[in-house]
């Protein structure tokens, strides 16, 4: 595989699970959220290399996993205790970050830790980290890693999708309707903090929280259902990594960062001439209409 | 050494004195402006603009070539207001919600800072490490220069929020309402927007990203659980904000090598927690100690009213507990504890007789009884002609329905009007018998 | 409690959201298969008494049950309409889809609707007026036809009973008569269906039951026998001048 290859299909993936699980999120205005784990899960990755004594990537992603659920847990705790929303993920977020730098700074002879390698990844260095199996070359882990994230978000909203839809419209009717609203909930934050452990080890925070968020906004004006909001935000995803691919080859530029301005790009157009909510186009029909009524 | 000694050394060195004065003086003005980030809901914008100050410092650098932080200051500045006009452009004119513009931001601004750090690397500037320091924060190498700055902005930041209290508390609470009131919402969210941004930059270099977020939030909305009144609350942030930096400032300096930031965050986050858990009207355990003490009033006043009332209708045997439950459903954990408190008050008194429990009033405990079901009655003629008595039912805070007393001979006399009044006092029964109807 | 047969019983019900309790003194069995109707002024405690009900708040004593059980087990048979503000509608999803939505209680795990359920919503749909409106995303509707959408969506559950926190709010006459006939139609299923109402004049010929509430509980019982000046006049406190056995409108001096 080219190295280019692998980075395209390495942001495609990161893009289509973080697109397909943004989506949820923005309906649940949560979209905070993504930022919020991915520097929660310090502590995680701290206790993990102290606790396995190595830089081997497993543990370390199961900290920063938990972390992430904690992370999560702890804001949902808060909020149900009518602490507002946008205090209850502040107030969590960088707690747990703060707790992971006292942490290195207290080890800091045992942690060997780039801290700017753990959070800010760089995606062009994928294709030299590589997997093996039985001593065979089985391919860029991070295309494991996140594929295997894609499609365990993919089969999991797949198979509990009418819960995700109705829990994200209107909790209270779906706790009526006896459906475990509070089970979904740590479902849907479980996958998140999984896709975005699983991501940014190996495409960087910051690309993560773009994905989330990005596509899924970009969706949201494109389309009035959910499945094609999905699908679109996908879409989006996938073309803002290839494109995003092109610019950083131009540009010269990192490929983390290029994408997320591709992704940013796409918004502005959707949000300046999406047929259905864009600001030109609604823009050009008020023109129009009033043309018409101007001169019947 | 022992920590008085050390705390002693501590005010002795002039840099840790301007590590303090810097750490306090930035949780004062972020306390202040995030008061009304936080009311606004808008309290992860310290968040965001921490982040888009990145591409606005790259800027600033590129297009001088020096490291001056003047002119990172002014950098930062401008992408933090246009970041935040861009939230306001894209809530105002998309149904985009505010949380998902905010994340959308955030993000790609910070990815436009970072493929201008990767070109400012690839094209040689010369040596562009201090870059990320300003964004990552050292408050440990905070100097007499930068608290000044720090003092300047942040009694500008406070006399400006003196000035506009009342235009910002409306832009808080209603900014449809302050439109239409004829004030320049717009402009006002821009003049808050730019404190904000204002406050987080002079923080970023001495404090960090994070350190920023928190400090902008966490002071605020601990203040929230200690008072209904903003000026209050603005006044109490501020000084949480400062504690919160001189508790993680004292620390760091009096243990070994811990980071003053982050100590900060964790000091606001442990104020923060008291505050969830112990603030007197809103906190949660005075929230699980009223609603325990009024479902223990409640079924108290059941039995008085049982008792009572039976009594009343000249049945004076002692009652059987199990016809309390009967009329009054409630768990017999609950019957039990409020048995055991009117018998602790000597207003009861229970017997056993076979499996079963008897309760008789004492002498006490029926003047007790008799009030109890006075008030509940007159309140209930109170609602019924709240028009004509006046008065008001609803006021909260008193406990149970205490009846005002100058009220009392106009409900008295309804209560007689409607064949309510209790029929049988025990205060007047010892002396005239049965039937003395006189409160 | 020899009550188990009764869709809703409420004993001795308290409810404080400080010190001092909001309601209490509440204590009625809504007979099945009848439209009862809660009146009572502003801050009467109509809206806790339903969010109580349905385990939203925390009693301060007292007890509910409903068909004998606590709520917790009988949620399937209980249908909700909430107030229209409680959900966001900019979501990206058809009128058609949110009364689907009513049928995911009975369609139970990874089952998908079917054509039948389909059917069913858009039969509930017709049912209120909208089924030209199916396709439509939910924002572009006024607010009247949003409170019919969520109406169809209850009928979609097909509950047992029914709670309605003031669904005639921002309706026009024309749907608060369809409203009413709708609901007529379900008490014809044995169905029981609560509502919170502020229209006195209506009263009469809307309710079978009527449940007085002014921070107790006034009055409970058919309407032809608790609806009386009396009964209004402890309720509203005295402040109702005009009574709705008038012909004319009823005026509230506050
Ligand atoms: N969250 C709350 N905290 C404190 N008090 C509350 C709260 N919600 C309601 N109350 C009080 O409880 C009382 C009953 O309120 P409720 O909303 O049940 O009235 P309502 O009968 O539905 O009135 P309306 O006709 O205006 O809808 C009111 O006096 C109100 O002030
Ligand atoms: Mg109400």
């Amino acid at each position: 595989m080219s190295m280019g290859l692998t980075i395209i299909i390495t942001g495609a993936l990161v893009a289509a699970s973080c697109g397909f699980l943004g989506c949820f999120l923005i309906l649940r205005r949560m979209a905070m959220l993504g930022d919020a784990i991915s520097h929660a899960v310090l502590p995680g990755i701290v206790i993990a290399f102290l606790m396995s004594g190595s830089r081997d990537s497993l543990p370390m992603l199961l900290g920063a996993a938990a972390l992430g659920l904690l992370c999560t847990f702890f804001i949902q705790s808060l909020r149900s205790q009518g602490v507002q929303s946008d205090a209850a993920i502040s107030v969590t977020f960088t707690a747990l970050f703060a707790i992971g730098v006292i942490l290195v700074s207290l080890y800091t002879r045992q942690v060997d830790l780039d801290l700017d390698c753990v959070l800010y990844g760089e995606i062009a260095y994928v294709p030299w980290d590589t997997l093996y199996l039985f001593g065979n070359n089985i391919g860029p882990k991070a295309i494991w890693g996140v594929g295997t994230a894609f499609i365990l978000s993919f089969l999991v909203v797949g198979l509990f999708f009418k819960e995700f839809k109705i829990v994200s419209f209107d909790p209270q009717m779906a706790a009526a309707l006896g459906i475990p609203v509070l089970l979904i909930h740590y479902l849907l934050m479980g996958l998140v903090s999984i896709t975005t452990v699983a991501s940014f080890e190996s495409v960087g925070a910051i690309l993560v929280v773009a994905m989330l968020t990005v596509p899924s906004a970009t969706a949201y004006l494109l389309t009035d259902r959910l499945e094609t909001m999905l699908a679109i935000s996908v879409g989006v995803g996938i073309l803002s990594s290839l494109f995003g691919y092109w610019l950083s080859l131009i540009f010269n530029a990192s490929i983390a960062g290029s994408m997320t301005v591709a992704a940013g790009i796409f918004f502005i157009l959707a949000f300046l001439f999406s047929p259905l909510h864009g600001v030109v186009t609604r823009w050009l029909i008020r023109r129009k209409m009033r043309a018409a009524t101007d001169q019947p | 050494m022992n920590v008085l000694t050390q705390i002693q050394q501590f005010f002795s060195d002039p840099n840790t004195l301007w590590v303090l004065s810097g750490t306090i003086l930035l949780g004062v003005s972020s306390g202040v402006i995030g008061s009304f980030a936080f009311l606004r809901k808008r309290g992860l914008m310290g968040d965001v603009l921490a982040h888009a100050a990145l591409p606005g410092i790259c800027l600033a650098f590129m297009l001088t070539g020096s490291k001056n932080p003047l002119f990172f200051l002014i950098g930062a500045t401008v992408t933090g207001i246009l970041a935040s006009m861009a939230i306001n452009t894209i809530t105002r004119f998309s149904r985009i919600k505010e949380d998902t513009s905010l994340a959308l931001v955030l993000s790609v601004f910070f990815g436009v800072g970072i493929v201008f750090l990767t070109q400012i690397q690839h094209t040689n500037y010369g040596n562009q490490s201090g870059l990320d320091k300003f964004l990552f924060g050292q408050s440990a190498s905070l100097v007499g220069d930068d608290v000044w700055v720090m003092g300047g902005v942040a009694i500008a930041l406070l006399l400006f929020s003196l000035l506009l209290f009342k235009e910002f508390k409306l832009l808080c609470f209603d900014p449809g309402f302050g439109r239409s009131l004829g004030f320049p919402v717009g402009l006002l969210d821009l003049i808050l927007m730019l404190m904000l941004v204002l406050a987080v930059v002079i923080g970023l270099q001495a404090a960090g990203v994070v350190l920023m977020a928190a400090l902008i939030i966490t002071p605020a909305a601990a203040a929230r659980y200690w008072t209904e009144r903003l000026d209050i609350m603005l006044v109490l942030s501020a000084f949480l904000g400062g504690l919160s930096g001189a508790l993680g400032t004292l620390f760091s300096a009096t243990t070994a090598n811990l980071p003053t930031g982050p100590l900060i965050v964790v000091a606001a986050t442990m104020i923060f927690l008291i505050s969830l858990v112990f603030s007197p009207r809103r906190g949660l355990l005075s929230k699980a100690i009223r609603l325990a003490a009024t479902r223990k009033q409640m079924a108290r006043e059941r039995v008085l009213q049982f008792l009572y009332e039976n009594r009343e209708q000249g049945y004076f045997d002692p009652l059987n507990t199990e016809m309390i439950l009967w009329k009054y459903p409630m768990s017999r954990r609950r019957l039990k504890s409020a048995l055991a408190s009117l018998t602790k008050d000597g207003w009861i008194q229970v017997e056993q007789k076979g499996g079963s429990f008897f309760i008789r009033g004492t002498g006490e405990g029926w003047v007790q009884a008799y009030e109890t079901v006075l008030r509940t009655r007159m309140t209930e003629v109170w609602m019924m002609h709240e028009n004509e008595i006046g008065g008001n039912i609803r006021e909260e805070g008193s406990t149970t329905g205490e009846i005002p007393p100058d009220l009392f001979e106009p409900l008295w006399n309804l209560l007689v009007k409607h064949g309510r009044e209790p029929k049988w006092n025990p205060k007047s029964d010892s002396i005239a018998g049965e039937g003395g109807n006189v409160p | 409690m020899q009550t188990s047969n009764r869709p809703v019983s409420v004993r001795d019900l308290s409810v404080a959201y400080h010190r001092k309790p909001v309601l209490r003194d509440v204590q009625f069995d809504a007979p099945e298969g009848k439209l009862i109707g809660i009146v009572g002024p502003n801050g009467a405690g109509k809206s806790t008494l339903i969010k109580a009900i349905m385990n939203l708040l925390p009693l301060t004593g007292g007890e509910v049950q409903i068909y004998g059980k606590p709520y917790k087990e009988q949620r399937a048979l209980v249908g909700y309409v909430p107030q229209r503000e409680s959900v966001d509608w900019d979501f990206p999803t058809s009128a058609l889809d949110v009364v689907l939505m009513g049928r995911y209680g009975k369609l139970g795990w990874f089952r998908k609707p079917k054509a039948a359920d389909r059917e069913y919503a858009m039969d509930c749909l017709d049912k209120v007026g909208m089924a030209d409106f199916a396709k439509r995303q939910i924002s572009q509707l006024s607010g009247g036809q949003q409170q019919r959408v969520f109406l169809a969506r209850s009928l979609a559950q097909d509950a047992r009973i029914y709670f309605m926190d003031e669904p005639f709010v921002g309706v026009d006459a024309a749907t608060e008569k369809a409203i009413i006939r709708i609901l007529n139609e379900l008490k014809t299923q044995k169905k029981t269906v609560l509502v919170v109402h502020h229209d006195l004049q209506t009263v009469r010929e809307y309710f079978d039951w009527l449940l007085m509430l002014n921070m107790r509980q006034i009055a409970f019982g058919p309407t032809s026998e608790v609806f009386t000046t009396d009964n209004l006049q402890k309720t509203y406190g005295g402040r109702l001048t005009v009574l709705p056995d008038l012909p004319e409108p009823v005026a509230e001096t506050r």
